[in-house]
Parts: C-alpha cells; structure tokens; sequence
C-alpha cells in the first residue's frame, strides 16, 4: 500500500505492507535512524516521533495510520541549525551517556515541556515513565529536562 | 593551564551525533545486497534435539539457507569458549561443558540456538523459522541452583553433580582457629539476585564474506573488538585474524553484556560465506536480549563473621554457590571466584577470610560478567553481614566499620585475600557521608515520619572494588587466557592535529572527551584539535578493550606513554633547531624552551619539522606518531561511602528512598562531568538490583521475567536524585594519572545501603528485590510489627 506523510517538514511517500510499523517506514525506507528500537512491548520509548505535534511511540503504530500525518523526529527537531533548548540542555547537563534512549527522551520531553511549560522534578519523572535509560540513572535526564524548561520560558517571555 | 584538560568539567563531544539522531548503531547500518538472519531457539530448557526437518522451512519465499548444528560441525567450527581457566580444589580444571554456535544434540536452555534462517528480508526470515520443523525429546531441567549438584538430571551428560568447580582461597585453618575462638559469631544465608544487564541497544552483528578478497568484516554489538576477533579466529576458526576486521561502531550500552562472544555473531559471519557472500544482518529483538544475552550475579552464599568482644573483626567464612548456566560464557569462570572471593576483606582489616566456591550448571542463561561482576556481590553480601553483626553486638553501624577500617597508614596493605591496596582513606569517605546525609539529625527524621506513619530507616555501605583490570602476569598465574594490558596510538598530522587511537570502546563512557582532554593536557594541543578513535581493528592498535573500569586506568595510561614518546622525540628536533642540547630543553603547555631563556618552539612547529624535515636532526626518523601499551602493576581500588535513606509504607510495604549520599574514592578526576554521571547510572544500577529487578524461571526453566513487561526495569519515578561526591580521592599509584576507575562503583555500592536502610526502618532483612509484597510480609512478620500491636 502507498502512505504519504511529511517527515520532518518534507513530504514523502512509499510503499509499504499492512504490518510495516511506522519507525520501520522512518528506518528502513526514509533511512531516519535516530528513531531506535529498543523492546517490543512498547516500553521503552527509545523510538518516540511527533505524530501532529503529539509524542508517540513508533514501534505501535503503522505506517499506514500516519498516512497524512506530519511527523516530527529527532533529526527534525534542531530548527535553522540550531539545536533544540532540550538538545542543548542534554549537552550540558550530561544527560546522555550511550546515547540510545536519547531520541526518544528529547522527543518525550519536547511534548512535556508544551503541555507544562514550568514542570516540576516529580512531573519530569512522572512523565518519563515511559522512557527507559540504563546508563544516566536518570539524575542528568530530569535536570537537563528542567534546565531546558527554564531557558524556553525564558524565550517565550522574550518573544513576548 | 589548557584550556579543557584534566579536572575540567568538559561537556561531551560526542553528544552532538547522539542529540541530533545522527549516531551509528550496528543497526543503522545497512549494505547492499544484505539478506537478514533469524535464529530458531528451543522452546524447552532442557531436551535431546530428535530431529530437524530444513524442508518447509528451505521452500518457503525468499530464504537462502537454514544451517543447524550439523552444518558447524560439518564445516569444522570450534566451540565457544570461557577464556579463563579456574581449578577446583583438588588441583582439576574446571569442566567446560561444549558450547557449539548451533546446539547439537542437546539444547539446555530456552532460547538455546537451534538453527539459523537466512531470507531476503526479515520478514521472510521470521516465517521460514517458525515453519521449521524441529523435533525435542524434552528431558528434565535442572533450575534450582541450592539444588543442582544433586539434581536429577545433568546439564552436560558428562559432568557430574553438575558442578564445573569447586574452588577456594584463603587460609581455612586460621579462619577455623579464630571462629574457635570467636565472642561473637554472626550468620547469614543471602541470595544474590539474578539480573538481566538491559543495555538499551539490543545486540545485533553485520556478517560480511568478500570472496575477492577472501576475507570478512563482522559489524557488531562489542566492548572489545579485538576480543572478539581473536576468539573468532582462533578458536572458533571462521577466518585467520588477518582476515578478519571486526568493528564496533556506536554501541547502545554493554555493562558486561557485549564483551562476551555469543554464539549469534559467529553464526551470521560464518552464514555470509554459505550465501555467496551477501551482507547477512541480525538485530535480537527484546525478548531475545533477555533470553539470551548473559545474565549477572546469581549467587546462593552462607556467610559468618567472628568478632571479638570488643566488635573487632576476627574471621570470616563464607560459602558460595554460583550460577554458570547452561553454557559457561567468555568470562563466566572468573566472576564469582577471582573477581569476587579476592574482596572479601572489604575496607577492613579482618585478619583471616576462607571462601569457598562451587559453580554450577542449570538449563538457564548462562551467566557472566554484569556491571561490577563479583564485587557487587562481594560487598553486598560483606555490608549486610557487617551491618547484621553490629545490630547483634548492640553497636552503631558506622563505628563497627569505622573501628576495623584498614588505617589510611597501613597502606600499601595486603589482605588475606591475594590483593594489595595501594591507597585508600576510608575514614575519609565515611565521614563525609555521614556529614552530608546529617547522620546525627537521622533520630529527629524518623520521629517525624513516625508522625504522618512512616517507618525511616538509614543504611550504610562502605565498598570497594578493584578496577583497572589487570596486571598480565598476576590474571595469567590466576588462569587467564590473554594478557590485560592496553595500547594507543597518538598520531600528528602535519598540521598540528591530532588522533588517538585507542584499544579501548566507548559504548557511553565519555572515551572520546576524557581521552581528549587528557591529550590537550599532556601535549599542550587545543582540545577541539584531538580526535578519538576506537572501535575498528583496521584502525586501533590491538587492545583488549572496555570492561573493569580500566579504560582511563589502563587505557589512558597508554595514551600518556605514547604522549611522553612524542614529547621525548619532540625534545631532539627542538634541540635541534635551537641549537641547543636536548638535555637543557623543557616541555610545558604545548612549547619546547631552552631551560633559563626564551628560546622556544610551539609542538605545531616541532610537529611540522618532523613531516617537513629540511632541517631536522641527522639519523633521526621523520613523523610524529607514536605507540605504547600499558600493562598495569597493580588493579587500582576505588573505594567510598554510601548513605541511603527510606521511608517505607507499613501499609503497602512500599520503598521511597528519599535521600541518597555517594562519597567515592576514585583518585584523581578527568572529568566531574562524567564521572558523576557514571556514578548515578551505576547506583541506578545497584537500586534496581535491590527493589526491583530478579529474574525468575519456573521450574521447567521456562522464563517468566522475558520482558518489561514482567522484568522491572527502574524508571524515572522509581528513582531519586542523587548527592554525590568525588573530591576525597587519594591518587592511585598504579598509574601515572593517578586514577582508579568510576564506571562499577555505583552498582557494587547500591545495593547493600539500601536493603541496610530497610532493615533500619522495618528491623528486619528483605531479600533482593525488595519489592513491596517481600517487605509489606516482613513488616507482618517483624518484631517492630508485634511490638507495635
Ligand atoms: S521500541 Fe520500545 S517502546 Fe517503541
Ligand atoms: S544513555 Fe544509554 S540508555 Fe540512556
């Protein structure tokens, strides 16, 4: 079957199967492979993308029920070259060791933080809940999500 | 001073590929003409392999080949191996049960490997497996380890009482004297859970045969490449190590979990030969991770402690029983004897210490290396019988261990478990921990929850580990097979850039920031000019790779020998163009003076000369690039102080550590940064061990924790943040850095403060893991519990 969808501000097509799982469309077909996979009970949270705007796991829906989405992954994420507060703040803070659960952290984060721009430690946490990371412990993760928090209150005031 | 060297709180340079989803995982890696490889595994624990039909499985669309234990044999393969060889008391080897790519004959485990399925695509790969008729005879399964040497079945036909060892060290007549004589005798019987290790990235491997060249390239999962070369050349025999290039590329995390040659890996570079040398690609899924990927710990111990009446530390005595699996893994043998028995002594004085080992066969996983290996379980079951025996003599935890602490003037010291600690200054780490969790104002805390219906209990664990793995000819007389020295290479280019190449893996350690930062500060060169590389063996030196903690011990050390050459050569050629004796010139941040003038070269220049060497000492070889290795004298012993806090809920019996205290000694600090982070990811580790994680079986060996799902990996919300502390190091002497290794210590010092704070809080011991139903029974079952009623 044919989907079309815009990934990451392009639009694309292909042919996939009916099972074809949208982070296989974004991996094996448009070669975006920041979306990892991690587990195969929907656990982990290693391949969440935008779905309109919205976080989602990849690895639970078909490519077909994103036909006529737009898709936002990780490697659409930093804007005019310019890395995303979140991207910026895991840099900072340490919150990243091998890396793998990264995508899907920021991803996760970044629909956070647009639901609750002024989250709290336990909020963070409580939110992560669906993200696992085996190297940072997540110490680094949290105050990196708060950091970036901080620094895009700061420029939506500013914008304002 | 330079700018970004050591001590400096450096960001990583290797996060912008990761933050941006730019990394390069084996499975982001695809080649042209790849066919996909899926493996058939037994269903049963244990069964006799009757028979296999390829048929249905050969006519299905798309499959290329469907190879099972036979075509190994037929082809010559070896079998898998266990590279260091422990003898049992007696002065016998161990029994190395055959460990095939492809099971022949037996299965004994499930997830065992059948056969191999290569297809087209993955999808046909995974139908043609499932029409793949195999035929069991199923057999009993040996799964209770306290059991198995009188199991009613045997794993290997061959070894009986399944029991591959039976191994010990220390002094049992002077351990048996001084229990004789004990005021005090403190007895403990502990279980050290089994764990899944769960790095993020699930292993996967990129087999490739190129007939033009009769050679191959295997991309994979590893910690060690060149490990993984040599044992695939030489002894499971698939291609001549010339032949072979094996590179890991970005590896999701290991923690043990991939320093190991497992079957699957062999089998896809092998397979790509058998379908013409078409790229042939394997990525486990999960549920295959945690069937198959080498499980950690698994120990059943009796332990006792002698004291005096005083509280000093007599002897102590322990028995183990070990989990090897159905197979023993690359390392297995070595985990719970020369990894584990060796730190029994702690940071304590204990003059005599007898241990005793038996490792056994099951129809499980088998089990090796997992963060900390052997000395997670050496402090865990150490810190809790120290903590038991100072409740028993009616003594503060804190001053038992103070008072049989080794003195900060005693080292070097000897213990009575084969080991020399170079440094240390435990006191030191205790007391600071106590002073940062306010050990004193503990009392006021629990009468307040005591107020809203908490129970609050602190827990104390004073660990030590030994890292920086390891001095050749010590692990060699112990029986290891390879020597544990490390190399690097740190290459100019003619315009003053440079390229360290190291032996070492980087799968989140940080390797390519600290090894830059160590460069920029040992050759006086920019840190955005150094780059690391590791990870391919057409491009490193030989080295022995990233387990131990000993990649900055061991690893960094090559680095700063091959750094000194540099300087050293850099010193004739700026002799030589300031006409002045080598012997008078000196080398500080990046210049080459003539001592006592302000004759000088910058290293760029002395650099250049040596490309460009018009004017350049006679008989002197041109270039700049220099090699070393590093064989350590000594492992290093990092050693601190944990404080854990928790309150639990005597109504649901549910743990919330709500503060949590790390003093580490790990000498001298490349990177803050960094090395905090490893400590948190480590005491996440060790936290997860203790509430959450335990891997079951049922007693047909059938897994019952084989996913999230049922295997409680710590989140987000299970976990605190963390305060902690790294200033209290005393320097290593065993290298020239004076560092001792961070990557271990959170998970071997986790473990034993938490489950110390629930005995505090409840007044009783809970077996790991603690999870709210073992220790809501225990409130049940406690006398805190009858007195309150
Ligand atoms: S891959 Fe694990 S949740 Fe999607
Ligand atoms: S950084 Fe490795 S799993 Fe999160």
């Amino acid at each position: 079957m044919r989907v079309s969808m815009t990934v990451n501000g392009k639009a694309v097509s292909g042919e996939v199967e009916p099972r074809t799982l949208l982070v296989e469309f974004l991996r094996n077909q448009l070669g975006l492979t920041g979306t990892h996979v991690g587990c195969d009970t929907s656990q982990c949270g290693c391949c969440v993308v935008h779905v309109d705007g919205v976080s989602v796991k990849s690895c639970t829906m078909l490519a077909v029920q994103a036909d006529g989405a737009s898709v936002t992954t990780i490697e659409g994420l930093a804007q005019g070259g310019k890395l995303h507060p979140l991207q910026q703040a895991f840099h900072e803070h340490h919150g990243l060791q091998c890396g793998f659960c990264t995508p899907g952290m920021i991803m996760s984060a970044a629909d956070l933080l647009q639901r609750n721009p002024d989250p709290t430690e336990h909020e963070v946490r409580e939110w992560l809940e669906g993200n696992l990371c085996r190297c940072t412990g997540y110490h680094n993760i949290v105050k990196a999500i708060l950091a970036a928090a901080q620094t895009m209150r700061g420029m939506a005031k500013a914008a304002e | 001073m330079v700018d970004k060297g050591i001590g400096a709180r450096v960001p990583r340079k290797e996060d912008l590929r990761f933050i941006t989803g730019r990394g390069r995982y084996t499975d982001d890696i695809n080649q042209p003409g790849q066919v996909y490889a899926v493996f058939v595994r037994s269903p049963h624990a244990h069964a006799r392999i009757k028979r296999i039909d390829k048929g249905p499985a050969l006519a299905m669309p798309g499959v290329l080949a469907v190879l099972d234990g036979q075509d190994v044999a037929a082809d010559g393969l070896g079998n898998l191996i266990c590279g260091w060889l422990v003898k049992s008391k007696d002065g016998s080897p161990m029994k190395m049960g055959k460990h095939p790519l492809l099971a022949q004959e037996k299965v004994r485990y499930v997830g065992d490997r059948v056969a191999v399925v290569v297809a087209e695509t993955r999808e046909q790969a995974k139908d043609a497996a499932e029409a793949l008729v195999v035929e069991y005879e199923e057999l009993p399964a040996v799964v209770d380890l306290a059991h198995a040497h009188d199991a009613p079945a045997l794993v290997h036909d061959e070894i009986p009482n399944n029991l591959c060892y039976d191994w010990e060290l220390g002094d049992k007549a002077a351990v048996d004297a001084a229990f004789a004589k004990a005021h005090h005798v403190t007895k403990m019987e502990l279980v050290n859970n089994r764990l899944v290790p769960n790095a993020m990235e699930p292993r996967a491997a990129i087999g490739h045969y190129d007939p033009g060249q009769d050679a191959y390239t295997l991309y994979l999962t590893s910690q060690n490449p060149h490990v993984h070369r040599l044992v695939i050349s030489a002894f499971i025999g698939i291609a001549p190590e010339h032949k072979l290039r094996v590179v890991a590329p970005d590896v999701g995390g290991g923690f043990g979990s991939k320093i190991f040659i497992y079957g699957e890996e062999c089998v896809v570079l092998w397979a790509s030969k058998k379908v013409g040398g078409r790229p042939v690609k394997w990525v486990a899924e999960r549920s295959e991770s945690f069937l198959t990927d080498a499980h950690g710990r698994d120990h059943v111990t009796t332990a006792e402690l002698a004291l005096d009446k005083d509280g000093n530390f007599l002897a102590l005595r322990v028995n183990t029983k070990a989990n090897l699996g159905g197979y023993m893994s690359t390392f297995s043998s070595c985990i719970p004897t020369y990894l584990y028995a060796t730190l029994l002594a702690g940071q304590y004085k204990t003059p005599a210490i007898y241990c005793d080992v038996q490792a056994y066969y099951t129809n499980t996983a088998p089990v090796d290396a997992y963060r900390g290996a052997g000395r997670p379980e050496a402090s865990f079951l150490l810190e809790t019988l120290v903590d038991q025996a100072a409740i028993e003599m009616g003594m503060d935890p804190a001053e038992i261990r103070r008072k049989n602490f080794i003195p900060k003037t005693a080292f070097p010291y000897q213990t009575p478990v084969a080991l020399v600690y170079d440094t240390g200054d435990y006191e030191a780490c205790l007391d600071e921990a106590l002073r940062l969790v306010d050990y004193a104002g503990f009392p006021a805390r629990r009468a307040e929850s005591e107020r809203r219906g908490k129970l609050r209990g602190i827990g104390i664990s004073c660990y030590i580990e030994a890292c920086g793995i390891a001095p050749s000819a010590v692990v060699g007389s112990l029986g290891a097979g390879v020597g544990l020295w490390e190399s690097a290479k740190v290459r100019f280019t003619h315009t003053g850039k440079v390229q360290v190449l190291t032996g070492t893996h980087t799968h989140g350690q940080g390797h390519e920031t600290t090894f830059s930062q160590l460069v920029a500060e040992k050759l006086g060169v920019p840190y955005e000019d150094v780059e690391v590389i590791h990870g391919d063996t057409e491009k490193t030196p030989v080295g022995m790779g990233t387990y131990g903690s000993r990649s900055l011990a061991v690893g960094g050390e090559a680095i700063v020998k091959a750094c000194d050459k540099i300087i050293a050569k850099g010193k004739k050629i700026a002799a030589h163009l300031l006409e002045a004796s080598e012997a008078d010139i000196e080398f500080k941040d990046g210049k080459f003076t003539v001592a006592g003038t302000d004759k000088s070269k910058t290293i760029g220049e002395v650099v250049f000369a040596a490309y460009v060497p018009h004017n350049y000492p006679p008989g002197l070889e041109p270039g700049m690039e220099e090699g070393a290795f590093f064989d350590p004298p000594n492992f290093t012993f990092p050693a601190g102080t944990y404080v854990c806090e928790v309150e639990v809920d005597p109504q649901t019996g549910e743990v919330d550590i709500v503060k949590f205290v790390a003093v580490d000694d790990f000498g001298n600090v490349v990177n803050p940064l960094i090395v905090e982070g490893q400590v948190h990811g480590g005491l996440v580790q060790g936290i997860g061990q203790a509430l959450l994680e335990g891997v079951r079986y049922d007693e047909g060996g059938q897994l019952l924790t084989g996913s999230y799902m049922d295997y409680c990996m710590p989140r987000a919300d299970d976990v605190p943040s963390f305060e902690v502390h790294t200033s209290r190091g005393t320097a290593c002497t065993s290298n020239s850095l004076g560092v001792k290794g961070c990557g271990e210590a959170g998970a071997i010092g986790a473990p034993a403060a938490v489950i110390n704070a629930i005995r505090n809080a409840i007044g009783v011991r809970v077996e790991m893991p603690a999870t709210p139903e073992r220790v809501w029974r225990a409130i049940q079952a406690s006398p805190l519990a009858k007195a309150a009623e």
